[in-house]
């Protein structure tokens, strides 16, 4: 067990420098860079910016330089917030989107997996057909769309919500619903097709012919096994949505660090840029783990280490 | 299922772990939450003194710093003319006396003599003239590494501009304190808009032990490190969400301001930003959504329209044979209905047959832009006929045998709109056919720059008062010369504009206005305007004629 994990871990290392190593040429490769504007600066001031930021260094110097960072947790600092680190800029975004990202998240579990359940076991009854009809709605309408509507619907002619930010408790319902939408139509939908083809298997008849009550037939047969690619899903949504979304963030002025995925791209901000992919790829691979740590408890056939 | 209820526990436990985090976290939502509004008490005696004043801005985006010196950018620049003052301040074109309390200029122009007014940073320490000598060497030292030095240039200060490109010392610029409230500026060339000039915010003093207090500008965002001498200081400042300026009772000019308090976030959506000021959760935001200008235009008198000092253009590549006939490029220019450009964007541009936009009064005090005319061109399609004639003059009758070649601009909704309209204009008007081809903003700049391109968009934003900003970057080898127009006339003219001042000043920029639109190296189409949405509860707020906003007189009327 000690030593799968071990290798886990080692591998996870390895994939971030990759994703790191790719990240920094791919940015370096595009033309631009982070003091390109409009009225471009003349080329000796140009000059003087470079030489600051280590810009005129080789490639390769400033590749080393900044993976000795990345070792020690320093992402640099931001060329397009100057005076502020990257590691400045996580610590005041990625709270703020985690918060939204794990009440969210919560959502999905909590109604996704329910509501897809109730479907499957209501097979082409009205009840399925309105979840389906709400999931495929769901998973097509963008969520750009659907938060423009909530502000211009609660915001702007309900005034229920603020139309912006997170100063009251209510600022938090506009961007959890218009996050969820997506994903928890998908896991409603994941649920009930999972749970459909688990219903036809024979261990399921078997119990039932053993003469199981339905409630346990259902409960402990069935769901655990249709939440095997549920949960597969789930893990690396988790790490997806609690990163921020550059959509929702932008829409209801939330100080989270979605925006900085794409901003930093167009600013040519490379520390941001290679901070943010590191962080999101280190959260990605963490969820991931645990979603296999979790399919030890979920199926018995999977114990990890002991094969 | 017992699996997966502990999942959900996980799930729970980590979500109260952040919000843990979260709360002990010492900035957030708390400045709004405090905003005292509600504190009014019941309908007495003295009502609106007991109200705080309290403006509920958007700035915009989150700037990149609010250093004065290292600033480059509006947004920055509309927060820092709040928290400081230059020599000068300048609202709607007038320059007021700032930390200067009167000037002299010599006899030649080549001397300005500033006399400083007794006045003190928001920490309540004297500011004096060796604090603006200390912030503008640092503005020009290339380790300073500020944007916008190149600036110096046009400041015309002795040694300043070789000092900001590295080839100069900082000891030998002609800036000095003479005593503590006297400062002394030495020019190469008598410059007549540097009052104006001087009132920008990279001219505003900064104090040298806060600016050493953090690297980078990071203490100017720093409520206990930022130190200023404007109208209002810092109080709080969180990154992506907003900041509070207070009323600074140190600022020299305070009894005459009448904010309490600037409540300023950074949204920059703008769709959201129109929705909170609907309703009433915002009350000053610096744009709209375009889709909503043609009807504020037509029926909210809250909603303001500027020029502002620059011009939309297309580039012709010089270095091209394909446009080595003048008469080709003066057809293009005719064939293009200007005014029906600015009539589907619809948000106050000003059709653009010249390269000065209006706003720059000439030695005699009339527009530069009015009195410089259209050139033979026009602004609305009267001219198309006469396009036509001189294309088949050029030997390309209805545009037969003349090459496609490729409109280029860099991706946005706004410039893919002017560019189609012009695909179609030349196209239908001269039979000329084009292509349109699109590049992300950052390789779009480049592809400009080394002049890979046929015709490609421009766009010139002046920073002072004098048309010599736009026009000399159009003189050999400036770096910003994308057409590589090459006239050694007019070089002179611009070289010689530098050298004088009043009517002589302006013959020179005048003629050479006549030059580049008789040779026309450039397309111009608009100048560009500049909009506001402004509560009518809002009253006494300026602007500069650059488009920096100034509450140093705004107030709140209920």
């Amino acid at each position: 067990m000690g030593s799968y994990y071990l290798k886990r871990i080692i591998s996870a290392i390895i994939t971030i420098l990759l994703i790191a190593t790719l990240t920094f040429t791919m940015m370096h490769s595009i033309p631009g860079g982070p003091f390109t504007r409009e009225r471009p600066v003349p080329d000796e001031i140009l000059k003087s910016l470079n030489e600051k930021y280590n810009l005129d260094a080789p490639l390769y110097v400033q590749y080393f330089d900044y993976m000795k960072g990345l070792v020690t947790f320093d992402l640099g600092p931001s060329y397009s917030k100057i005076g502020t680190t990257v590691n400045d800029l996580l610590v005041a975004g990625f709270p703020t989107s985690a918060k939204i990202g794990l009440m969210a998240s919560l959502l999905i579990v909590i109604l996704g997996i329910p509501v897809g359940i109730i479907s499957a076991l209501k097979q082409n009854k009205p009840i399925d057909y309105f979840v389906m009809f709400m999931a495929t709605l769901g998973v097509t309408v963008p969520s750009f769309v659907i938060a423009t509507l909530i502000i211009y619907v609660f915001a702007g002619k309900l005034g229920w919500i603020p139309s912006f930010g997170l100063s009251t408790p209510l600022g938090y319902i506009g961007p959890v619903i218009a996050l969820t939408g997506y994903s928890l139509s998908f896991v409603a939908r994941l649920t009930r097709s999972s749970m459909l083809e688990v219903l036809r298997q024979d261990y399921i008849r078997t119990a039932r012919a053993n003469g199981l009550k339905e409630f346990s037939v259902i409960g402990k047969h069935a769901v655990k096994n249709a939440l095997i690619p549920v949960v597969t899903y789930i893990g690396p949504m988790i790490a997806a949505i609690l990163t921020g979304s550059f959509v929702v963030e932008k829409i209801f002025a939330v100080p989270g660090m979605g925006r900085y995925y794409v901003e930093s791209v167009t600013n040519r901000d490379y520390t941001t840029i290679m901070g943010m992919t590191v962080f999101y790829a280190a959260f990605y691979i963490i969820m991931v783990l645990f979603v296999d740590i979790a399919y030890g408890f979920i199926d018995p056939r999977i114990r990890l280490g002991k094969e | 299922m017992k699996r997966f209820l502990s999942l959900l526990l996980v799930l729970v436990m980590m979500t109260s772990l952040l919000a843990a985090c979260g709360a002990k976290d010492p900035e957030p939502t708390t400045p709004v939450a405090e905003t005292p509004v509600d504190e009014t008490p019941a309908p007495t005696e003295e009502p609106a003194e007991t109200t705080p004043q309290v403006l509920l801005w958007n700035v915009g985006a989150d700037p990149k710093t609010i250093d004065p010196t290292l600033n480059g950018a509006s947004d920055g620049g509309d927060v820092i003319n709040q928290t400081f003052e230059a020599l000068t301040r300048e609202k709607s074109g007038i320059v007021y006396p700032g930390i200067a309390e009167s000037w002299e200029v010599s006899e030649d122009g080549l001397t300005i003599t500033f006399n400083l007014r007794e006045s003190n940073w928001s920490d309540g320490t004297p500011l004096t003239a060796h604090d603006f000598v200390y912030t503008w060497k640092r503005g020009m030292d290339p380790a300073t590494a500020s944007e916008y030095s190149w600036i110096w240039e046009y400041t015309n200060v002795v040694g300043a501009a070789d000092a900001a490109f590295g080839e100069g010392s900082l000891d030998d610029v002609g800036v000095a304190a003479l005593d503590d409230y006297t400062l002394e500026v030495k020019l190469n060339n008598p410059t007549d808009y540097i009052l104006s000039l001087l009132s920008f915010y990279h001219f505003m003093p900064v104090k040298q032990s806060a600016v050493e207090s953090a690297a980078d500008g990071a203490w100017a965002k720093d409520p206990a490190l930022a130190v200023s001498n404007g109208p209002f200081v810092l109080t709080s400042y969180t990154i992506g969400q907003g900041l509070v300026l207070e009323k600074n009772p140190e600022y020299w000019n305070a009894e005459n301001v009448m904010l309490d308090k600037i409540d300023a976030v950074f949204i920059d959506e703008e769709s959201t930003a129109y929705q909170a000021f609907q309703s009433g959760e915002l009350q000053f935001i610096p744009s709209v959504p375009t889709a909503e200008v043609p009807r504020l235009i037509a029926e909210d008198p809250q909603f303001y329209v500027f020029p502002l000092l620059g011009t939309y253009y297309y580039n012709f590549n010089m270095k091209l044979e394909l446009w080595a006939d003048p008469l080709v490029r003066k057809a293009i220019n005719m064939a293009i209905d200007r005014e029906l450009i600015c009539d589907t964007l619809g948000a106050g541009q000003v059709p653009a047959a010249g390269f000065v936009p209006p706003g720059f009064p000439d030695a005699e005090g009339n527009d530069f832009f009015e009195t410089a005319g259209t050139y033979g061109l026009a602004t609305d399609d009267s001219k198309i006929e006469e396009a036509q004639a001189l294309l088949a003059e050029a030997g390309f009758p209805n545009g037969e045998g003349f090459p496609e070649f490729t409109i280029m601009y860099n991706t946005s909704e706004g410039h893919q709109m002017v560019a189609e309209i012009i695909q179609e204009m030349l196209k239908t008007n001269l039979g000329l056919n084009a292509s349109l081809e699109n590049q992300e903003w950052a390789v779009f700049q480049d592809t400009r720059k080394v002049g890979d391109y046929e015709l490609a968009r421009g766009g010139w934003l002046t920073d002072f008062m004098d048309p010599s900003g736009l026009l000399s970057i159009f003189t050999t080898g400036n770096a910003y010369n994308d057409p590589k127009f090459e006239n050694a006339e007019y070089d002179r003219l611009l070289s010689l504009s530098s050298q004088t001042r009043g009517a002589e000043h302006f013959e020179a920029l005048y003629a050479a206005q006549d030059i580049l639109m008789t040779e026309l190296p450039i397309v111009p189409v608009y100048h560009y305007s500049d909009t506001m949405l402004v509560s009518d509860v809002v009253v006494g707020w300026d602007r500069s004629v650059l488009g920096t906003v100034d509450f140093s007189g705004a107030s709140i009327v209920e």
